[in-house]
């Protein structure tokens, strides 16, 4: 509404196509496109070859055009046990991290909001701090604390809580803290931004007539910031469903997540249609968790103005 | 309003607690004599040497460095225009397929990006030729993707929050479009550009998993060695390595977030 005001009707055409276009065209190419080509890969056969897959489209003589799809993928892997054991996995690690990090970070986001004025900011920063350290040495940090002699077990040995080191490292435990540790502040920045913004004289007339802090929290607070918790939560289920570097380093070899096999099936069993009909599967998979996230951060943003 | 809830300066004391014991630890002892990362033997400054005489390494982080430094610029550029067609052309067609095609990238599990922008490549050079082969170019067109949806982010919420009267003030007077933006839009969002240019910059070196997908041979980036090493076990060299990864990323953040701060206050003051 405001552009219709300020800029002038014959310039407005083309600076705006190009604003719009350029961003759009190259995300069209390198983000969108890319995804009809692992569809396509994924009805194909792997072959011993450079690529290794066989194109389901072939010429085989002068105007006749061979088209030979392969559904032998998904028919694996819904056969194999292996790959929806896998898809389990990720989604029960995804779905009980994200749980944590919200037990963790929802108190936290609220402290900061309740802070006094000059107190956020700092306290925001510290939040960001780490995002901005790289995240694979983040992970790395964790095998030094976790591992049989390291700071946790030298830690309890030393004050002869336990007299053997327990197994950290490589067990289910190790990929959870991995996951909560590297993805708690995409939760606590979305949940700080829908509280900070929150109506407060709800609360104050609540408060006037005699309503409890805690009841307080339950009946005004936590209502109203469902659609930030919502939108935040996505915001870490999502990427940790397809996570691969911290089940990689920190789980074991029982640890079973899609984004770990994906990789193995590309990099060690070079096995790329069957990569591809995996990450077909999880696209899938994720497009309700991301519908959601676009809707409740309208939503927040509408709310808030 | 805090001080009435105890409970809550406890968990957020605690929470801190939890985001920083890693990173210090790390630090604590990439001093360490000892090549047992974790039993302390004495203090000692060996393992940056050793780091500096890391060939390797030091090759795999000067490509990195380049590949961050071009994709940042790319990037902030991209994202700028994202950012602009997002906050100002709400009537604009395609305005809803760009929001939804640039707040996917930040979501998107790694592998997926990385696979499906491979297979991208590979038809690509078959059908026209390019990109030849995989390498540099190949990283650097992925990183310019995921880090522009990055920018775009941080560029928008400084535009959706500017103050558009001096804007329409000079256009009333008859400063055509273009002019305004450089003189006066550019200037104004100077300070979420430079925070969203670090940001592409540290997310294109810190990559690991797209880049392993679209790197050919030659082509090394730092995270592809470090992660080769870490996976056969924790090295005090990686330590040193963080360690003053760390004390660069958080001098930067420092010196930006001192600076942004004092704005702020200072907004406060004339308010």
């Amino acid at each position: 509404m405001m552009s219709r005001l300020s800029w002038p009707t014959a310039l407005r055409v083309p600076g705006r196509v190009w604003v719009i276009g350029a961003p759009w065209f190259w995300l069209a190419l390198f983000f969108i496109l890319p995804f009809l080509f692992v569809l396509k890969i994924s009805l194909s056969e792997a072959v011993l070859a450079q690529p290794p897959y066989l194109d389901w489209v072939r010429e085989v003589e002068d105007g006749m055009v061979l088209i030979q799809l392969n559904f032998g993928n998904y028919l694996m892997l819904w056969e194999d046990s292996l790959y929806l054991a896998a898809l389990w996995g990720s989604f029960k690690v995804a779905a009980i991290s994200t749980l944590i990090c919200l037990l963790i970070g929802y108190p936290m986001a609220y402290a900061i909001a309740l802070a006094p004025n000059h107190w956020r900011m700092p306290l925001l920063m510290l939040i960001i701090l780490p995002f901005w350290t790289s995240f694979l040495i983040r992970v790395y940090a964790w095998m030094g604390i976790l591992k049989d002699n390291g700071l946790i077990n030298q830690v309890l040995m030393g004050m002869g809580l336990i007299s053997e080191p327990l197994q950290i490292l490589h067990t289910p435990v190790a990929v959870y803290i991995g996951v909560v540790y590297s993805y708690l502040p995409f939760l606590v920045l979305p949940l700080y931004a829908t509280l900070i913004r929150l109506d407060n004289t709800l609360l104050e007339a609540a408060a006037d007539l005699g309503c409890r802090p805690w009841k307080q929290f339950l009946t005004i607070t936590l209502p109203q910031s469902v659609p930030g918790i919502l939108a935040g939560s996505m915001l870490v289920f999502i990427p940790v469903m397809g996570e691969f570097v911290i089940p990689d380093l920190l789980g074991g070899p029982d640890t079973l997540m899609i984004g770990k096999l994906m990789w193995t099936e590309f990099f060690s069993n070079k096995d790329w249609p069957l990569a591809s009909a995996l990450a077909s599967v999880l696209l899938v998979v994720l497009i309700i968790p991301f519908v959601l996230m676009r809707h409740y951060e309208q939503k927040t943003a509408d709310n808030l103005g | 309003m805090l001080k009435r809830y105890p409970l809550l300066i406890v968990m957020l004391i605690l929470g801190y607690l939890f985001l920083y014991m890693p990173i210090v630890s790390l630090v604590i002892y990439s001093f360490n004599e000892s090549r047992l990362v974790t039993v302390w033997s004495g203090f000692s400054t060996k393992w940056y040497v050793e780091l500096f005489n890391n060939k390797p390494l030091l090759n795999a982080a000067a490509t990195s460095i380049k590949i961050a430094a071009l994709n940042a610029t790319a990037a902030i550029v991209l994202g700028t225009l994202a950012a602009l067609a997002l906050v100002r052309f709400r009537q604009s067609r395609g305005h809803k397929s760009l929001g939804v095609m640039v707040t996917a990238p930040l979501v998107m599990p790694e592998v997926i990006i990385g696979l499906s922008l491979l297979l991208l490549f590979v038809a690509m050079e078959d059908l026209i030729g390019w990109p030849q082969g995989r390498g540099l170019t190949t990283i650097l067109l992925a990183h310019i993707t995921f880090s522009m949806a990055y920018v775009t982010v941080v560029v928008q919420s400084r535009l959706a929050h500017m103050d558009r009267s001096i804007e329409e003030a000079a256009l009333d007077l008859g400063a055509k479009p273009l002019k305004v933006f450089f003189t006066i839009t550019l200037p104004m969002i100077a300070p979420s550009l430079l925070a969203g240019w670090l940001l592409a910059f540290t997310l294109s070196l810190d990559d690991l998993v797209i880049a392993s997908f679209v790197s050919g041979p030659g082509s090394t980036t730092l995270p592809m060695v470090v992660y080769s090493s870490v996976r056969l076990g924790v090295s005090p060299e990686i330590n040193a390595l963080a360690t003053i990864i760390i004390a660069i990323v958080s001098t930067a953040v420092l010196i930006a977030g001192v600076i942004m701060y004092r704005q702020e206050m200072n907004k406060q003051k004339r308010l």
